[in-house]
């Protein structure tokens, strides 16, 4: 048991290490991709309309070039060191199954809750270094942040330079909000293409996409950032002037004025700066999910014993990390569809024994999947159906991460008025995926509720004085309408469906397959059991699409980089599990009528078998 | 083995000689064909019934008196119809009203959008075509834009079909079910091809103007007319008109093409994303034809290039040096074979795909060079009534769902005398690639064949269906006992004689033919 528990150890170690390899050469090639973006931010900041031809052939004296090369290496690294950090902070921070908020207030507490304030302050403080470098890059009036002025009495001083410091500002406000927005729109959550390409034709594909996300992007952080500066802009003015013993040149426009803003040059400058720092860092997200997500070859049998736990039926069987199962399913819904040579692998029998090891554990877990399923569609629709909707509910959900358990909690009561409640607690384990208990009546509810109501004055009062703080739009929004987001309820129970969706279809391919290929008969045993779980779930499954909001598809967003697919998950799982049970019907036909299932399912299986489903 | 139509047996003239071969609608000359009398999917759809669509709103202009309207308004009305050159165009043409650095700027702007266009155009001329002439164009139907039955599927699992017509809308007929829904929605215009959904009992693909449309209709509902609500609207930024629509066989993804797109959509339909898969070089994509086992995929473009796609990992092989764009092609039933024809030839080839799909990077093992398979030069063949001239170029290849039979539907020339018809070859795969004349199909007199597909649901061999320029669907039956699998005791298939030379030889073939009523 020893050696066997070892081996595990080495094993789940090595199987991180796909992950953590994956993650290192995408980080190295987001790293090697700087110098092209970063040589096409100069040329592009360099750009000025009127003096094209300045423009091209660059006219710099020469001691502006020397400094501005030691200058330039510099920030050069430190935009390395950024693209680093934010490549770690992807492989932290990732998820393959999202997490969704079901109300506002929860989604409040995502973006309170110390991980992701971390995550933000961070991505801060790097915008602030990456505006900077570009800051650094641009020269001319936007190179340092004090210069040289004549006061009327007291002789040369230096005066803050307001162009610079907005600059900055921008950095970090655009680093801010692409942390916040990456939390509502998902940005950590990683999903899995149906088309499989390589590597570099994905990404070719995507980079039209992300520069026009990027620069989209900028241009609304922008105005928010403008409109944030307008009415709060002189607070980091004056603090800078007086930490840094500045004084306000009094002969030049300040910039929190419509005048000062309007500067077009300023503007172009603030845009193209914000576009770069969105495009490498969009580039690192991109090149994370494109070599995470790249296919994955498990071996079906192991060589040697030492291998046993890398192959194909142990890795789905684990249970950590999420991610790792999930390539092991996607491998299996592969070679199923694909790969004759490594079916017959599945169907072969254990050499000593023959025993259909692999195919027993292939089959165990994917049914356990799809009951697992089953059993949450049909105690939510049970939850749903004996409260109404309007009862109070508990809603407890995984954040991402898994093994990270922060849980949230609402409550919802109809006749009073919204009170919710955030309790974040830890849990010692918490499984992988999104579980609902009903009737939690929590002891801390009427202690925190009190709490709660000091939070939602706090919130208000800042609603009023802050302006256009995107969380403070959160809260007014939140004061003001109702809080349920109607559709997230049916999307977090789909959250994890890419697993479903695989096993369902390795399982179709793969029974479908045996019947031609599966020499001794290791399926045949297991077809009843196949049958009744997908026949089951498409039971529980069709009772669910007739609640209210589940057969409603979201509005289509315009694209950003957020990852949207999670919302119609549900409506994959359907298409899938149908398609499933014709691939099975249509291949076995009338023969199906020989296994063993209850009258229940050979009526629904009719039904399938006459196409009338 | 090089086929040429004159090893053909010659159409017979109009009135039919035996019963025996004649049908109320047809003649052919294939001792093997057998009509069913009264089959419950024969179809009547009279083209003086159906009103076409009428055009959009912007030829609607003409019907309205000229309004006097102020500058700002026409720019904006102008930039939403016609975008940046519309919105130019009305600058430069007001030059009355607007200042006069302003109209020669836009004049000069407009000047330089239609060189540019003009040497896009020049580069890939069909980019000049207007959608309707694009898709009449490209499209698998003879002659599209006139023809009443503009689309047909089979279901690719029960008895059931789908036909598109000319006024945009979508019957479907079920011999089972006295209810035959009609499909019709808001943004189906100019349907170009549909297909059902395999392992699937309900979804319906449709490729139309600017759209693509996929119509879930439920086979217990007693609706005939189901609402629009039924459709899933999935459409991609500058991918109109959509010409061609492919369901892989394992019904999990959709494939999309459009002339003017020179992306190819894979669509994963529930969730309503698409990958676009940009190759460069073709200028579009014409016609995809997905190969049954789900392995490949050809993709015809606008020029003389096509693709063949490989599935697992979506890369491509280029197949350029024709001498015109490829114009239809059709798979084998067991994926090692692709046939397809060219546009200005008036032969088949066939390329021959011998490795296992599946193995890594799929694309080797793969041919070399194309064959050429069969010729349908024009000949002339003897006919009681004189001879007759067939053959020509090619519009459409059908090739059933068993490997046995080959239609070819050529495309005729009405000035020189020859009409279209289709020709039927027999074909055999394993274990060599075969193909044996078998007959002509042709119409009642007066009427051609537009439009055609086999029937995959055919028990006793195969059925082609034909859709007629008359607006009729009839069905061609050839009975035959399958190669594939020999059926002990109805006396089996003799050897398949191999015809070589003498056009005469073909009445001494002993075609297999096993009647089955």
């Amino acid at each position: 048991s020893g050696h066997s528990k070892d081996g595990l150890c080495t094993g789940s170690s090595r199987r991180d290490q796909v992950i953590f390899w994956r993650a290192v050469a995408s980080i190295a090639w987001s790293v090697l991709l700087l110098p092209p973006t970063t040589a096409l931010y100069v040329v592009l900041s360099r750009f000025s309309l009127f003096h094209p031809l300045q423009w091209l052939t660059g006219k710099r004296t020469l001691k502006n070039v020397i400094y501005s090369q030691n200058i330039a290496i510099f920030s050069f690294i430190l935009l390395c060191g950024v693209v680093l950090l934010v490549g770690f902070f992807n492989l932290e921070y990732y998820s393959v199954v999202p997490s969704i908020a079901c109300s506002k207030i929860a989604l409040l507490g995502h973006v309170l809750h110390p991980r992701q304030f971390f995550h933000s302050l961070v991505h801060c403080i790097m915008g602030v270094v990456v505006a900077w470098c570009c800051a650094v890059t641009i020269g001319g009036r936007y190179q340092a942040l004090g210069y040289p002025c004549m006061k009327d009495e007291s002789g040369p001083q230096m005066c803050l330079n307001e162009n610079h410091l907005v600059l900055l500002l921008a950095g970090a406000f655009v680093g801010y909000s692409h942390s916040l927005l990456g939390l509502v729109h998902n940005m950590n959550y990683i999903s899995f293409h149906t088309v499989q390409q390589y590597k570099y034709l994905c990404f070719k594909g995507t980079l039209p996409l992300v520069m026009r996300a990027s620069a989209v992007q900028a241009l609304y952080s922008l105005r928010n950032f403008l409109a944030l500066y307008f009415f709060m802009g002189y607070v980091p003015r004056a603090w800078v002037c007086r930490t840094l013993d500045l004084q306000v040149d009094s002969s030049v426009y300040s910039l929190d004025c419509v005048s000062g803003l309007l500067d077009l040059s300023l503007l172009y400058q603030l845009w193209i700066s914000a576009s770069f720092l969105l495009f490498t860092w969009y580039i690192t997200v991109l090149l994370f999910r494109i070599f995470v997500t790249e296919a994955y070859s498990f071996p079906v049998q192991p060589t040697f014993q030492e291998d046993a736990h890398q192959c194909l039926p142990e890795v789905i069987t684990g249970k950590q990390p999420t991610i790792l199962k999930f390539l092991a399913l996607q491998d299996l819904a592969r070679l199923s569809n694909h790969c004759p040579s490594r079916r017959q692998e599945v169907f072969s029998l254990s050499q000593p024994g023959g025993h259909p090891l692999t195919w027993t554990a292939v089959n165990r877990e994917c049914l356990s999947l799809l009951s697992d399923l089953t059993e949450r569609l049909v105690s939510h629709h049970d939850n749903v159906a004996s409260n109404g909707r309007t009862n109070r509910s508990w809603v407890l959900f995984p954040p991402p991460g898994g093994s990270r358990s922060w849980v949230l909690a609402h409550v919802h009561h109809p006749l009073t008025s919204s009170l919710m409640s955030i309790i974040p607690s830890r849990l010692p384990s918490c499984p992988s995926s999104p579980h609902v208990f009903p009737h939690v009546h929590h002891p801390l509810t009427s202690s925190l509720t009190s709490s709660l109501m000091s939070l939602t004055s706090l919130t208000s009062s800042l609603t009023s004085r802050c302006g256009p703080w995107p969380i403070c739009f959160m809260m007014s929004d939140w004061v003001l309408f109702s809080l349920q987001l109607p559709e997230a309820s049916s999307q977090a129970l789909f959250a994890d469906s890419q697993a479903h969706i695989w096993a369902l279809e390795g399982l179709s391919h793969l029974v479908a397959a045996s019947y031609s290929e599966d020499q001794y008969g290791v399926v045949q045993t297991t077809l009843p059991s196949i049958l009744s779980a997908m026949l089951m779930l498409q039971e529980a499954v069709d009772r669910h699409f007739k609640l209210p909001h589940a057969s409603s598809k979201p509005g289509r967003s315009s694209f950003s980089m957020g990852d949207s697919s999670y919302k119609t998950l549900r409506f994959a799982l359907r298409a899938t599990l149908k398609t499933s049970i014709y691939r099975i019907t249509a291949t076995f036909g009338e023969h199906l009528n020989a296994v063993q299932m209850s009258s229940e399912h050979r009526k629904r299986l009719q039904n399938f078998l006459e196409y009338k489903e | 083995m090089m086929c040429s139509l004159a090893l053909f047996p010659p159409p017979l003239p109009g009135d039919g000689e035996t019963s025996h071969y004649y049908s109320k609608d047809e003649f052919t000359t294939d001792p093997s064909v057998w009509f069913e009398e009264s089959h419950a999917l024969n179809l009547y759809f009279p083209r003086e019934s159906l009103k076409p669509h009428s055009r959009p709103e912007s030829s609607s202009k003409a019907a309205f008196r000229d309004h006097c309207e102020t500058l700002y308004t026409r720019s904006a009305g102008a930039w939403r119809d016609a975008g940046l050159s519309g919105l130019l165009n009305e600058i430069a043409n007001s030059s009355a009203e607007v200042p006069k650095w302003l109209g020669v700027s836009s004049r000069c702007v407009l000047a330089l959008l239609q060189w540019v266009s003009s040497f896009h155009g020049s580069l890939f001329p069909h980019l000049t075509l207007s959608s309707e002439e694009m898709t009449a164009e490209f499209s698998q139907v003879l002659d599209w834009s006139d023809c009443a039955v503009r689309g047909f599927a089979w279901h690719p699992h029960t008895q059931k079909c789908a036909v598109a017509l000319l006024d945009d809308s979508i019957k479907i007929y079920n011999p089972k079910s006295s209810t035959s829904p009609t499909l019709k929605h808001r943004l189906q215009r100019s349907v170009a091809a549909l297909q059902w959904k395999p392992l699937c009992a309900s979804d319906l693909a449709v490729a139309c103007h600017n759209c693509l449309l996929v119509w879930h209709v439920d086979p217990t509902s007693l609706s005939t007319r189901p609402s629009s609500g039924c459709a899933q609207v999935l459409s991609h930024p500058g991918h109109s008109p959509v010409t061609s629509v492919a369901w892989s066989p394992s019904g999990s993804l959709l494939v999309s093409a459009s002339p003017r797109d020179t992306a190819m959509l894979v669509w994963d339909v529930a969730v309503e994303s698409c990958v676009p898969l940009h190759r460069v070089g073709g200028g579009g994509v014409t016609h995809i034809s997905w190969s049954p086992d789900g392995s490949r995929l050809m993709a015809a473009t606008p020029s003389s290039l096509f693709r063949v796609w490989e599935t697992r990992m979506w890369t491509c092989e280029r197949w350029p040096s024709l001498k015109g764009r490829c114009q239809s092609g059709c798979w084998s039933p067991d994926g090692s074979r692709l046939l397809f024809t060219v546009q200005g030839e008036t032969v088949i080839y066939a390329l021959t795909f011998t490795d296992t799909p599946g193995l890594p990077l799929g694309m080797s093992g793969g041919p070399k060079a194309a064959t050429v398979v069969a010729d349908l030069s024009e000949t002339s063949l003897d006919t009681p009534d004189g001879d007759t001239m067939v053959g020509g170029e090619i519009q459409s290849l059908a090739w059933d769902p068993r490997g046995e039979r080959l239609a070819v539907l050529l495309k005729g020339d009405a000035g020189a005398g020859r009409p279209a018809m289709i020709a039927v070859f027999k074909t055999q795969i394993n274990p060599a690639f075969k193909l044996l004349p078998c007959g002509f199909v042709q119409g009642e007199p007066g009427t051609e064949p537009r439009l055609m597909q086999f029937n995959p649901n055919f028990r006793h061999g195969a059925q082609l269906t034909v859709c007629w320029s008359n607006g009729k669907i009839t069905h061609v039956a050839f009975y035959f006992m399958s190669a594939r699998v020999p059926q002990p005791g109805v006396g089996g298939s003799p050897p398949l004689p191999i015809s070589q030379g003498r056009p005469a030889d073909y009445v001494n073939q002993t075609l297999y033919t096993e009647l089955i009523s």
